[in-house]
């Protein structure tokens, strides 16, 4: 038996193979913006290699790549307004550069500097990094269906992964968003697995059909095809902001990396499942198509690479630069106000570091 | 003898477990094809085959909620959370269920359950991942918390807790994985609810558990360089707590800090204090202190050395109480 939805073919838009796919026109995007999600998409690529690198180096204390899932990522950012509010889960640096926010501040997150990064997540409407899987789904509800009350025009958009559908927190996500008609897109980047645990092993049924029991659209898309992802979530958000029509969007992608860089994905999936993937490259497929169109030729794709290798020597710069916070600041936002024996707490701690007693752990200075 | 690292004492004790009862089993997110993200079930899918040793889709509610039906239908089960915080999914399965059911039926419906929960800090890791959950669960009545300190106690407490008639929380202290210890093979359980002195000394008792245990001897070793002699004693068992061990050491050095990674804010240490209060008041020459995580959030690990317990802070809190 198979369930509606989990072979429902993909939105699909790029060309696969030889086929010439459509003209610049007909993608409805200008030359320019199309351009431009080249270059994002090129930018987190270099960002995405440069994190990775800079985890090996002992850098960060881990990180988790994001490496074939570029076109999902920008895409769907790209299709944002300034106003929409983003719930990223821990493998969004992609949303995060589209948003413009520093990813420097964005990796201060993995380099263990301030749990969620440190960039202002208020100024950037793009909450604060989310480690617990599917938890931010809720928070993306809870605040569209405030955004609704408040009658104001905008969306939420959360991102998540296949995994995360197997949470209760995903379930009960959907049932309050298509119960309250809230203006939210929940997109799924389905990268076909979960650490180990592969998707068929997540569920039985198929993820975009889960939309069906809640009472909203569920759209497959090919997450490997920059101008689908686009369109699917522009149209999403559309619904979501003028009609309160929740979407839930599974785009269909693949993790080309280990699931964090602490990682050995060869003991559970194969070189060929690999190969396969990476034949179907996203930033590959669609400078070959920008190409062919007549968008863009190597001038552009030379000056394209040329500015993501800058990018990512200016953010190893900035990322070796970060320090750790004094810390005073461990005690400073727990509560409006610091009630007396945390006080305390603070000022043992600060003493204890002024005289230089942190880290002697096991065996301790005297010891 | 065998020299084995905690991770290795646990995995063989899952390991002999399985083999001697075929009802045993264990599930849980990448328990399975990869064998734990800390490869404590290494090797057992292979062994044991995927009836037994279950990959679970993710979801901790699911996974509590479901053993407890393993478990109510005869099987033994031993779920892993895969880390400290993310067994708060599953924690109304836990407490509201698991922990009673025993007592909602009069006895006629039992949950042998083991959860597994690697926790606490010091390995330097990413939110989420370093938290000290044990008072949560020491709290909920119904449910019994183990906490080795060594390969050897892993070995033969998870043994005990897997032939154990009640829901057992075993939180397996992580940043201890990979340190190396003597393991008896085929050693059997060891009683749940009996501390160890782990260091005998006659001026002060430093109460410990977990991950704490190693920077207590370390304490432990530089008040003996100032001549103070202490005590070092490993509870193992939060619930049941030996109450007996816990008087006895205190009623003799009559002097006692307490430690642990958890924030201090009703945290274990104060029910220890309590207890100790309670038992050995006559016998106390000092307050008992206690060394703890602060209450704050656990925080970003280039901070955690400054957060958790060292042995510098635990020395001075045991020249304190004795100076007293
Ligand atoms: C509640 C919870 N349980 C377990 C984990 C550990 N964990 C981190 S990522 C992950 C797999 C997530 O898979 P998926 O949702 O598909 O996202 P992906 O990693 O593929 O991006 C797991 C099990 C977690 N972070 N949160
Ligand atoms: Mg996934």
């Amino acid at each position: 038996m198979t369930v509606d939805g989990s072979t429902q073919e993909p939105l699909r838009i790029l060309p696969v193979g030889d086929d010439p796919g459509p003209t610049p026109a007909e993608t409805g995007l200008e030359g320019e913006r199309l351009r431009e999600l080249y270059r994002l998409m090129a930018f987190v690529r270099a960002a995405d290699a440069e994190a990775t690198a800079l985890q090996r180096q002992g850098e960060l204390a881990v990180y988790p790549p994001l490496l074939g899932q570029e076109a999902a990522q920008v895409g769907s950012a790209f299709a944002l307004d300034p106003d929409d509010w983003v719930f990223p889960g821990f493998r969004d640096m992609g949303p995060a550069l589209v948003r413009g926010i520093d990813l420097a501040e964005y990796l201060d997150f993995d380099r263990t500097i301030w749990h969620g990064g440190s960039y202002d997540p208020v100024a950037h409407r793009f909450a604060p990094q989310c480690v617990p899987v599917a938890s931010q789904i809720l928070h993306a509800v809870g605040y569209a269906i405030g955004t609704k009350l408040d009658r104001r025009p905008s969306a939420v958009l959360t991102y998540f992964g296949d995994g995360a559908t197997s949470e209760g927190a995903f379930h009960e996500g959907c049932n309050f968003a298509g119960v309250f008609g809230a203006p939210v897109v929940l997109f799924c980047q389905n990268n076909q697995w979960a650490i180990s645990v592969p998707l068929d092993h997540q569920t039985h049924g198929a993820i975009a059909g889960k939309a069906a029991a809640y009472g909203f659209p569920g759209v497959r898309v090919d997450g490997n095809d920059v101008l689908a992802v686009h369109r699917a979530t522009a149209e999403a958000l559309a619904r979501a902001r003028h009609e309160g029509v929740p979407t839930l969007i599974e785009a269909v992608t693949y993790r080309l990396g280990p699931h964090s860089t602490a990682d050995d994905p060869t003991r559970y999936r194969s070189a060929e499942e690999v190969a396969r993937w990476e034949a179907r490259d996203p930033i590959r497929r669609y400078r070959r198509w920008l190409g062919a169109a007549g968008v863009a030729g190597e001038a552009f794709f030379d000056a394209v690479e040329e500015a993501a290798r800058a990018l990512a020597e200016d953010l190893r710069g900035k990322v070796t630069a970060s320090r750790p916070h004094p810390v005073e600041d461990l005690f400073a936002w727990v509560y409006a106000e610091i009630p007396e024996s945390l006080a305390r707490q603070r000022d043992e701690a600060v003493r204890l570091a002024a005289e230089g007693a942190a880290g002697a752990g096991e065996g301790g200075r005297r010891g | 003898m065998a020299e084995l690292t905690m991770a290795g004492a646990l995995n063989a004790a899952l390991r002999d477990a399985m083999r001697g009862d075929a009802r045993t089993i264990v599930l849980g997110e990448d328990v399975g094809r990869l064998g734990g993200v800390f490869r404590v079930t290494d090797g057992l899918l292979s062994e044991f085959g995927g009836e037994r040793v279950i990959d679970t889709p993710l979801a901790e509610g699911g996974i509590a909620g479901v053993s407890i039906g393993l478990a109510l239908a005869g099987w033994h089960p031993v779920a892993e959370m895969q880390f400290d915080a993310f067994s708060y999914p599953a924690l109304d399965q836990l407490i509201s269920h698991a922990a009673h059911y025993r007592f909602r039926t009069r006895g006629r419906m039992t949950v042998p359950l083991v959860v597994r929960i690697p926790y606490g800090g010091a390995i330097h890791a990413a939110e989420s991942h370093s938290d000290s959950p044990e008072a949560y669960y020491a709290h909920t009545a119904g449910l019994k918390v183990v906490v080795p300190s060594s390969p050897a106690d892993a070995y033969g407490l998870l043994r005990a807790a897997v032939a154990d008639p009640d829901p057992v929380i075993f939180l397996e202290p992580k940043s201890r994985y990979w340190t190396r210890g003597e393991v008896e093979p085929g050693a059997g359980a060891e009683p749940i609810g009996r501390a160890t002195i782990v260091r005998p000394g006659q001026d002060c008792t430093v109460v410990a558990y977990g991950a704490m245990i190693a920077r207590a001897l370390g304490a432990a070793e530089a008040a003996a360089k100032e001549g103070i002699s202490v005590e070092v004693l490993d509870l193992r068992s939060l619930v049941p707590l030996d109450l007996e061990a816990l008087a006895a050491s205190v009623r003799r050095t009559g002097h006692a800090v307490v430690v642990h990674e958890a924030q201090m804010t009703g945290g274990f240490g104060a029910e220890i204090v309590a207890r100790l209060v309670e038992d050995a008041f006559d016998y106390l020459e000092a307050p008992v202190a206690r060394v703890t995580g602060y209450d704050t959030p656990y925080p970003p690990s280039s901070l955690e050395d400054h957060w958790l317990p060292s042995a510098d802070r635990i020395l001075a809190a045991v020249e304190r109480v004795v100076a007293y």
